[in-house]
């Protein structure tokens, strides 16, 4: 039964290089950087480390980073896809008994590095093999249907007509992400707080999806180190108790082309992920006092809502409109660094920021932030996981 | 509507075992969806067993009325996130078809401000190489 795991591992360490549009050095450099900084944080010796995991697109191999750090041995290394289910795999190989300390890195240089998307290659004309599984994109794609934002602003016009829901109501996403992001010091891209009008006059990138409802690229470099509860008392910092983390999936999904399903204006994904990690962790949505949402498009914020059961479906983007809600002081605050609009698109920064709330930490901190929750893969196979201060 | 830019390859689908009875006959302007003989469920994209009954042989390729609605569209005005090979704005239409199932496509004669879900279209095919047709979707009276 996966309630074993409710409380039974913690994230007793974070490494984050800061993020820029160019780091300047090779994915290797950083993804070292991050793993000797949360090593560091955790007061941890690197050669304690016995497990790897890394996300599947981003980021040198285990091999790499294992002849790097100078680790003499792995129980445990894996590649998986993601942030939460990532660290699905670190919690397993720590609860199991697998390993010891396992290490989740992320690494990716999507600002200053190769092009990384299907148009790009095909613009450059240099599909690889690697690019192959977005074969599986070409009943669109012929039709000029490429990218993700694309994709998105399909489901984004039924969400529309669905729900009679309307970018006048999501666009307070990024307005309140603008401001968690102007008390962020560390934020790359949002310096100053945008208003409602200035998401609505924001660049028509794929009518109705706006240059604002899609998270900058970005070169980042991410560290989390996973041990058990018990473990985790001894070391330098206040856990951060995993009190669950959980994948789901649902029919005829495909990475944000579910198109064939019956109502494409929902994340049923999100919606059976969310089923099984409030099981596992024994709360109700009433208990989080903050959700760092995947917000790489903006449109799946509301709905994520929905699907976490946070409000009714249809109403996601109501709860955001306005924004009171979604402040801190409000019912949900969210993404307190001011996630993508800070940060750019890279998902484990928002586990890092569930950290921090539950550290204290924050550039937007949550008031008695007991229980935090943080998602990733929105529109696709999701993944999530709820954190707790022990 | 679309039209295209001189010069810049459209991307052509990967065609494969599993889905090559789809493109053949959109070569021979036909529109097919595969259907499980025994339960007679259509599904799109192609798929290598039925996910009902869980046969590997029972998948044929049936005609399709070429007729549905507009489930959904987007349309590109930016050069941002469009594909260079197109003209600006060009629409896809995420179509419900009579069988039940949706696809993608391009729309003919139809500009894009005037494209909302539940238009009725069907189907119409442009030979765009030798060896090379795509569909678009067109009005039609309801």
């Amino acid at each position: 039964m996966i309630e074993n795991i409710r409380d039974k591992t913690a994230i007793v360490g974070i490494g984050v290089v800061d993020f820029s549009t160019n780091m300047g050095r090779t994915e290797w450099y950083t993804a070292s950087q991050s793993i000797k900084l949360a090593a560091e944080d955790a007061g941890l010796k690197l050669e304690e480390i016995d497990a790897l995991v890394k996300n599947k697109d981003d980021g040198p191999d285990p091999s790499y980073m294992q002849k790097g750090l100078g680790i003499d041995n792995l129980l445990y290394h894996s590649e998986t896809k993601y942030g939460a289910s990532a660290m699905l795999d670190a919690v397993l190989a720590v609860a199991s008994g697998a390993a010891n300390y396992a290490v989740y890195y992320q690494t990716a240089h999507r600002a200053s590095g190769p092009p990384k998307s299907l148009s790009e290659y095909r613009v450059a004309r240099e599909l690889k093999d690697d690019m192959l599984d977005l074969v599986r994109y070409d009943f669109y794609s012929p039709f000029g249907l490429i990218d993700p934002p694309g994709f998105v602003a399909m489901n984004a016009r039924r969400y529309m007509y669905a729900y009679r829901t309307s970018p006048q109501e999501w666009g307070w996403v990024p307005v309140v992400l603008s401001e968690n992001a102007a008390r962020n010091r560390k934020s790359v891209f949002c310096k100053k707080p945008v208003t409602l009008n200035d998401y609505l006059i924001s660049k028509m990138v794929v009518d109705p999806i706006r240059q604002m409802d899609c998270a900058p690229k970005v070169d980042g470099a991410v560290a989390i180190i996973v041990t058990t509860a018990e473990r985790a008392k001894k070391l330098k910092q206040k856990p951060a108790i995993i009190s669950s983390v959980a994948m789901g999936a649902a029919p005829e999904g495909q990475m944000h082309t579910s198109y064939g399903r019956k109502n494409i204006a929902e994340l049923p994904e999100m919606a059976n992920m969310a089923k099984e990690l409030f099981r596992v962790a024994g709360v109700k949505p009433k208990h989080i006092k903050a959700a760092i949402l995947d917000d790489a498009f903006i449109p799946y914020v509301p709905m994520q809502l929905e699907a976490l059961g946070f409000c009714k479906k249809g109403e996601g983007a109501a709860f955001c409109a306005g924004g009171d809600r979604i402040r801190v002081g409000g019912d949900l605050p969210l993404n307190t660094s001011g996630g993508a609009m800070a940060e750019g698109k890279f998902d484990t920064a928002r586990i890092i920021e569930a950290v921090r709330q539950i550290r204290g930490t924050s550039p937007n901190q949550v008031k008695n932030a007991d229980f935090v929750l943080a998602t990733s893969g929105a529109g696709g196979p999701a993944d999530g996981l709820i954190l707790r201060r022990s | 509507m679309v039209e295209y830019n001189k010069g810049i390859p459209i991307m052509r689908p990967f065609i494969d075992q599993d889905n090559q009875g789809y493109w053949d006959a959109v070569k021979q302007h036909k529109l097919v969806f595969q259907r499980c003989k025994t339960c007679k469920t259509f599904y799109q994209p192609p798929r290598p067993m039925c996910p009902s009954c869980h046969s590997q042989e029972s998948m044929e390729w049936v005609p399709s009325s070429g007729k549905g609605i507009v489930y959904s569209f987007v349309n590109f005005t930016t050069d941002r996130m469009a594909y260079p090979a197109f003209k600006l704005p060009y629409s896809v239409v995420l179509v419900e078809m009579e069988e039940g199932v949706r696809i993608t496509a391009n729309t003919a004669e139809i500009p894009a401000e005037e494209v909302y879900i539940g238009m009725p279209v069907e189907v119409t095919f442009e030979d765009l190489a030798p060896d090379f047709t795509l569909y678009r979707f067109k009005k039609r009276g309801a």
